[in-house]
């Protein structure tokens, strides 16, 4: 990989002109174009050849049956009357969308979806944009103690959590910030070092004339960062935002540490889920009502699943990338 | 690219001369504006790293030398009073073997799965990408979604998991009231998740040349000898990377625990499902003893790290980087 990345700028020369010719060739070390070179299909195949693609496909199928199950029974769970959230049964005895309905009255599902969307969208942005940013600090630019702090970037990403929970929740507490929804974002106006990592590799891969040319016609190191880097990025911005969206969508323990002690309409998704499960359980003097419990964890699972529609091959290489490279 | 500007006037001493000092000096001062301009745009993640990683760790050390009252905001030493505490506590014992033992039970199976998965979708020549994309779904759902349908499938009498078990002739357990397959149950939602990883090996296997299997084909090398003597070494970059990711991940397991059997503080529950980032929630947030939790997070410091150590040096061994640089 390392020999592709120096050769990269050699090989394009000042071919600035070219505008597409940058974009294709960060598309390429995101393995963007890896999917078509890789269709060699090799030679024709034997008879035994076709049973063995056969047998194949089955096995996949299977694993799809096993993968796909819980999502079928989710849905059917959350057409179901009280009594029959347990039958397991794939298409609802009773048909009941009025579920659908009672759980916005049952539950401030309207709230804890807004808290969750502004949370996720302020997060995501931020992250995108911090990190972009120091990332093309530790890309372009020459310093003394660059690769330390770069390796220090990485080390950072091996810290457990944990060792900064506390800390940071007093960190929070101190500014007076808990109990409202700050810490949930907070930290990402200074970066991450897997987004880093992931931006400056991507950085990496724009031919440095380009931005040498920028330098001599009298653009500044900002100009260089906002009117070259940061459009030919898009690709890599849109890895960067849905990765920090879909984990803070997710997120539970933040939540659970700042917001729990407030309203119950401050609440996130998870976090709201979460108390649900509790005010619904037999086992709390609840009524059993997992069905709106059901209701809720689709139409919290919905926007992720819609964003990994349009942005599937970016969660993907996204994930590849951090493999292969890291 | 210095280099590339200073050639010139070198070589071509008599043409440059009015040239050949001020680009020295105009040298120095672009490499310090260029050194300024660095700083600066790294300059987010300098403060944030002073403050939420570097900064946040001191603290964390100090409060665990100290009682620290939330309420009046105050720490007062208490030596080693807190690491005292910990070595006498026997729940650290039991959310240590707990942790370890979800560890060792779930990282191998992702890895077989995930790599499994991978194989069988790098061998077939059409549909892949269709199951990778519906394999990953899994990945794409909330855990507090996972954890709320896997509390209905792996209910012990109703679950579909058992009927389905039944099914086979198989006698189902108490997954969530079976101090033993509290655990177990826990894998299991973390396998339904196992595509992140399966991408990583995917990526990593199609980036094996072809060629090197027919070569070893044509020394008769079967199945079994190409997978380990040409796909593994060379994959080993990958199972290195997801080993020590899954572990460290597998240390912090809380999400899952905490939905399916610690959601309710009312109620009691079995020490089977008290891991050791539960454990320090608890301490921390439900008592509020931070000097206590900061003292239990140093430890899993050391432990993740001891661990990581470890892995990198056997891993050192055993994964072989192509053209010899790891990056």
């Amino acid at each position: 990989m390392s020999a592709d990345l120096q050769a990269g700028p050699v090989q394009t020369g000042i071919a600035i002109a070219a505008s597409d010719e940058p974009e294709e060739r960060a598309d390429e070390r995101l393995g963007r174009r890896r999917p078509q070179r890789r269709r060699r299909r090799g030679p024709a195949l034997t008879p035994w050849g076709w049973v063995g693609q056969i047998v194949r496909w089955a096995l996949l199928l299977a694993c799809s049956a096993l993968f796909l199950y819980p999502f079928a029974w989710l849905l059917a769970a959350s057409f179901k009357p009280r009594g029959e959230v347990f039958d397991n049964r794939l298409i609802p005895q009773t048909f009941q969308p009025e579920n659908y309905v009672q759980v916005f009255s049952e539950l401030p599902l309207f709230a804890w979806l807004g808290n969750s969307v502004l949370i996720a969208l302020l997060a995501a942005t931020f992250v995108t944009i911090s990190s972009s940013l120091v990332a093309f600090g530790f890309a372009y630019f020459r310093f003394p103690g660059r690769n330390v702090l770069f390796g220090v970037v990485l080390a950072t990403m091996m810290l457990p959590g944990a060792v900064t929970l506390v800390p940071q929740y007093l960190i929070w507490n101190q500014l007076g910030f808990v109990g409202t929804n700050v810490p949930l974002w907070g930290a990402t106006l200074f970066g991450s070092a897997f987004y880093i990592f992931l931006q400056r590799q991507f950085f990496l891969s724009l031919p440095r004339d380009l931005f040498e040319a920028a330098r001599l016609d009298g653009l500044n190191a900002w100009g260089q960062f906002w009117r070259i880097a940061f459009p030919l990025s898009v690709p890599s911005f849109v890895i960067v935002f849905l990765f920090e969206f879909q984990s803070s969508w997710n997120n539970l323990q933040a939540a659970l540490i700042y917001l729990n002690a407030g309203s119950p309409e401050a609440y996130t998704v998870p976090l709201g889920i979460a108390s649900a499960m509790t005010k619904y359980s037999p086992a709390t003097g609840g009524q059993g009502d997992y069905q709106y419990v059901m209701v809720a964890a689709l139409i919290v699972t919905l926007p992720m699943l819609i964003l990994f529609a349009f942005g599937q091959r970016s969660f993907i290489e996204g994930i590849a990338t951090t493999g292969t490279k890291g | 690219m210095s280099s590339t500007t200073a050639a010139p006037s070198a070589t071509a001493p008599p043409k440059g001369r009015r040239r050949a000092k001020p680009p020295r000096v105009r040298m120095t001062k672009l490499q310090r504006r260029e050194a300024i301009a660095g700083y600066l745009f790294i300059s987010p993640w300098i403060i944030g790293f002073l403050v939420f990683t570097l900064g946040a760790m001191v603290y964390s050390l100090v409060i665990s030398f100290s009682h620290y009252q939330l309420a009046t905001d105050t720490a007062r030493p208490a030596g080693l009073a807190n690491y005292q505490a910990l070595i006498e506590d026997p729940k650290i014992v039991t959310a240590l073997s707990n942790t370890l033992y979800y560890a060792v039970l779930a990282v191998p199976l992702e890895v077989a799965l995930a790599l499994g998965l991978a194989m069988l979708l790098n061998s077939v020549r059409r549909g892949a990408g269709f199951f990778r994309t519906l394999f990953y779904l899994p990945k794409m759902t909330p855990v507090v979604a996972t954890a709320s349908v896997f509390l209905l499938l792996l209910n012990g009498s109703q679950g579909a998991i058992n009927r389905g078990l039944g099914a086979l002739g198989i006698d189902g357990p108490q997954w969530l009231l079976d101090p033993a397959w509290i655990k177990p149950s826990i894998v299991l939602m973390t396998l339904w998740g196992v595509a992140g990883t399966m991408v990583i090996f995917l990526a990593a296997l199609q980036n094996v040349p072809r060629d090197l299997y027919e070569a070893a084909q044509l020394d008769g090398a079967g199945a079994w000898r190409r997978f380990w003597n040409v796909t593994l070494p060379l994959i080993s970059p990958a199972v290195f990377f997801n080993v020590l990711v899954l572990t460290i991940a597998a240390f912090q397991v809380f999400d899952q625990a905490y939905l399916l059997f610690h959601r309710d503080t009312a109620q009691g529950s079995s020490d089977a499902s008290l891991f050791y980032a539960i454990y320090l929630f608890q301490q921390a947030f439900r008592q509020f003893d931070f000097g206590f939790a900061a003292a239990m997070a140093w430890l899993l410091f050391v432990i993740i790290l001891l661990i990581s150590i470890v892995q990198m040096k056997v891993g050192n061994r055993f994964v072989h980087y192509e053209s010899g640089d790891p990056r």
